[in-house]
């Protein structure tokens, strides 16, 4: 179908066009006169490193920021857009990387604040049910969005953007915390969505799915526009290229290597869900040894969250026996004495749970640091220390910024989480749980982190991954097994298992287990 | 149409300085319309309230001795408030500290004890105070109260609670049946600095307490939990803060401090338990921790500059026969100015015209 958009208007005309768009953030140029027009009928995708501008243009198009040069236009007239509200009413609907939705308030009531209209909640509600069933985007209307993990919450975001029902849709980053499923749902969506002659941008790290999707590709690289080209005849290596402007080195598979003493022992671990954060855990069962990288794969809204946060003891356990790190029992234990037996924990949330948005990154370095004795002495912060350390986390994670020590909320998606990633990976930990470790990083930096991840666990460390891409769980973890309901399943070696068989899993039938003997069989 | 706030996306960090600047010249702006209205003339009545007091020995003394409780308790109430923990009620923790010293004054009273008493009577006002703040923040931390509401009817409580002892049993039997306590004994009493005028040893105190605070806030790991906590209250609970043990720690610090000054006001220019003991600091304090951005130097500026209305209002009540409540008009309009100055340094004002169905 997409075939048929694409062959049947030859040359559509664009419906929203930047000319010559210059942005600077004090010395740095976000945008340095980038051109980009998304046409009708068109699926156009936006790419580029972490860093390199897509976030920011994107804010220029719907009037988020301001030019500081250069123009819009729309429907070839030029436009200003003072503000996301007004371009919002003139048909453009943009999905951010990061969200802004109010925890406090629920699902329905976070999308009416978004739409100009007094529709009564009721009517809504059964608007975003009916959006459930037709872009298969499951979104519970009545639970308050505090609750909802990062992929819920995605799902959330697109659902309100497509009810205001856009001649153009933005969309930053829409895959990185969907599943498989949920994202072919959405790219069913988009292609409907251009079919109607409306026009899509596009921004993802996953040049696969850019290559199906999309009709033509713009490329951004240090602000600057690199080239527009058509992704159906390029390959995602030649892609990549355009993007970094050198080779990538695909992630090496790692050799193998003896494993260790556990370091992370689950028994029978349970949790009542609190009913306004989180859901309940059921007889969790997990071990992870010393040299080993355990996934953990499913929907978003599972019992991920609640597992990650009994695991950093945010949520401590009622039986301290039911974890156990590296011998000592520690479920009754919260998250700096769990630290301080080395292990340590990236959440899935960026801002405002991995990283405090309005603090500067060098003081964020402290946040899972202060318990290492290093850098605090005594009570009192050494900012030496501190400082030599935050060097080291921009320097070997390549952490991209403007300026010498932004707040946390002035950093690229991507950038940010290289450098959560940094901070617990030079803490030399034994035990690391990561909830999506490459959500929002470029191909390259994906690959360093997943690299990096292997190296660790091949110098002793264990290390749990929790994440909704299954291809990144197949390509870099060794046992894989899938939550469901607040239950998981055991872990299967990657090996012996397929995404048909996690997919079902996922879905709660049998198959999961089914899975599981066939790995006994083997 | 309305009216709608926006984040700004980039705050100009000349911005959060020039603030408090503009706050305090529209005050001014405000307060040259309201002296015409009363029907004086503004130049006159600025020379009076602002350059008059700084020209004289004794007024300067008088704006140290204004100046050291708002310093104290508005160092406590920027550890509360960096922690996002709205304490309102320091004026009631500045009455039950001077309670609490106070009875060790009167029960020591005529008994010759050593110099001891004072340090013990400002030790002990820094618990009384502490416990008076450490109620909302258990009302807060076990139900949920909202501080705010709570500290500030504990402020109500203080005050009578104050104004039964000295009424009754803490009344001066030969002070003609005046509410009013037996004058502090000398060892009960805060010293002078100098011979002449009322500037005590009370701002020594505070001075070390900027520079106390200015440490724990800026350089140690429970200075960093405060402000992680108010900040991004998830991220504290991830980095393994105890939300409580925050909320207690603060309003402890700011309940002590408030104590501290009530006992070192009534030991030192007052002299004796009365009625009245605050001119309204423990509410002035929260316009100078606002205005000085919640930083203890910050602080140790605005306090000077609110002192100065204080001394400026009474002169201009002597001799301009101008009513005390425009010093509190003038203290009232610098803080909704500081707070109106900070939105728009942080948010874009935009018109929304109504009804923009999509
Ligand atoms: N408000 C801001 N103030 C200062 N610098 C900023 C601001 N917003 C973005 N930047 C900087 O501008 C550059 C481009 O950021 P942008 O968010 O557009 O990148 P991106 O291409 O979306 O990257 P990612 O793939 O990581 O999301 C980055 O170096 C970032 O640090
Ligand atoms: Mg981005």
């Amino acid at each position: 179908m997409s075939d048929s958009a694409a062959g049947a208007s030859a040359k559509p005309s664009a419906l929203l066009e930047a000319v010559e768009l210059t942005k600077r953030f004090g010395a740095l140029v976000a945008n340095d006169h980038v051109s980009l027009a998304i046409r009708a009928g068109e699926t156009h995708a936006l790419l580029g490193e972490n860093g390199a501008g897509k976030s920011t243009l994107v804010k220029m198009m719907c009037g988020l920021l301001q030019p500081d040069s250069g123009e819009l236009l729309y429907d070839d007239a030029p436009i200003m857009f003072p503000d996301p509200a007004t371009s919002r009413a003139k048909g453009v609907g943009v999905v951010f990387q990061h969200f802004a939705l109010f925890d406090a308030l629920t699902v329905v009531e976070n999308v009416a604040l978004g739409l100009a209209g007094h529709e009564p909640l009721s009517a809504l509600a059964e608007r975003i049910r009916d959006c459930t069933v037709r872009y298969g985007l499951a979104v519970e209307p009545y639970r308050r969005v505090g609750e909802l993990s990062v992929g819920e919450r995605q799902r959330v975001e697109i659902v309100r953007c497509l009810l205001g029902d856009p001649r153009v849709l933005i969309l930053d980053e829409p895959t990185s915390v969907l599943t498989p499923d949920e994202s072919e749902n959405l790219f069913r969506t988009v292609d409907l969505l251009t079919d109607e002659g409306r026009a899509v941008l596009f921004i993802s790290h996953k040049l696969d799915e850019v290559r199906r999707l999309c009709h033509r590709a713009t490329v951004l690289r240090g602000g600057k526009f690199i080239a527009e080209v058509d992704p159906k005849v390029e390959t995602s290596s030649s892609l990549a290229r355009l993007m970094v402007g050198a080779e990538v080195p695909r992630t090496p598979r790692e050799v193998t290597h003896e494993l260790g003493t556990p370091r992370l022992l689950i028994k029978d671990l349970n949790l009542v869900g609190d009913g306004s954060r989180g859901s309940a855990l059921h007889d969790i069962n997990l071990e992870i040894r010393a040299g080993e990288i355990v996934g953990i794969a499913g929907v978003a809204g599972n019992g991920q969250t609640a597992l990650f946060e009994a695991l950093s003891g945010e949520r401590p356990a009622s039986d301290p026996e039911s974890i156990v790190i590296d011998t000592v029992p520690a479920g009754g234990l919260g998250p700096t004495q769990r630290r301080a037996l080395k292990a340590g924990f990236v959440p899935e949330e960026r801002l405002g749970h991995a990283a405090a948005p309005d603090m500067r990154l060098s003081d964020n370095v402290l946040l899972t640091t202060h318990g290492d004795g290093e850098i605090v002495r005594a009570g009192v912060v050494r900012h030496s220390v501190l400082n030599a350390r935050f060097a080291e986390i921009v320097k070997r994670f390549d952490v991209r910024f403007g300026g010498k020590d932004p707040k946390a909320r002035r950093l690229s998606g991507g950038n940010l989480q290289k450098f959560v990633i940094g901070r617990e990976v030079l803490r030399e930990p034994v035990l690391l749980v990561v909830d999506q470790p490459t959500w929002g990083v470029d191909a390259a930096a994906a690959g360093f982190i997943r690299t990096t991840l292997r190296q660790k666990a091949a110098e002793g460390c264990a290390i749990l991954v929790i994440s909704q891409d299954l291809d990144e769980l197949l390509e870099f973890t060794d046992r894989i097994a899938v939550m469901c309901e607040g239950h998981l399943t055991a872990p299967v070696p990657v090996g012996e298992t397929s995404r048909e068989a996690i997919g079902l899993a996922m879905g709660g039938s049998q198959g999961g287990d089914a899975g599981t003997g066939g790995a006994h069989g083997h | 149409m309305a009216i709608r706030l926006e984040r700004q996306e980039t705050v100009p960090p000349l911005g959060l300085i020039a603030a408090p600047l503009l706050a305090l010249l529209f005050t001014l702006v405000v307060g040259a319309v309201m002296f015409v209205l009363l029907g004086h003339d503004p130049l006159r009545a600025f020379t009076i309230y602002f350059i008059e007091p700084l020209t004289d020995p004794w007024t300067l003394q008088e704006l140290v001795v204004k100046a050291c409780p708002l310093l104290l308790i508005g160092i406590g109430l920027s550890f509360c408030y960096r922690a996002n923990r709205w304490n309102i009620g320091a004026e009631g923790q500045y009455v039950v500290g001077a309670l609490f010293g106070s009875w060790l004054a009167l029960a020591t009273h005529g008994t010759d004890a050593g110099p001891w008493v004072l340090p013990a009577m400002l030790v002990l006002a820094c618990i009384g105070g502490a416990l008076w703040g450490l109620i909302p923040a258990f009302l807060r931390v076990r139900f949920g109260c909202s501080e705010i509401l709570t500290s500030l009817m504990l402020v109500y409580v203080a005050q009578l609670g104050l104004d039964y002892l000295v009424r009754g049993p803490w009344k001066d039997p030969a002070g003609f049946n005046f509410p009013q306590s037996v004058t502090f004994d000398a060892v009960a009493v805060v010293p002078l600095l100098m011979e002449e005028g009322r500037m005590h040893a009370g701002i020594l105190i505070a001075l070390v307490a900027v520079a106390a605070a200015t440490f724990v806030l800026g350089r140690t790991l429970i200075g960093y939990s405060i402000e992680l906590g108010g900040s991004a209250p998830r991220a504290a609970a991830f980095a393994g803060f105890d939300e409580r043990r925050v909320t207690y720690g603060v309003f402890a610090v700011s309940g002590a401090l408030a104590g501290l000054a009530g006992i070192i006001e009534v030991a030192g220019p007052i002299g004796q338990m009365q009625p009245s003991i605050s001119p309204g600091y423990g509410f002035t304090a929260i316009i100078a921790a606002m205005l000085g951005r919640l930083h203890p130097v910050g602080v140790l500026v605005a306090s000077f500059v609110l002192a100065l209305t204080y001394i400026g209002g009474e002169a201009a009540q002597i001799s301009m026969r101008m009513p005390f409540d425009v010093t509190r008009v003038f203290q009232g309009t610098l803080l909704i100015s500081i707070l109106a100055a900070d939105v728009l340094v942080r948010y874009r004002i935009r018109r929304v015209e109504g009804a923009s169905h999509a």
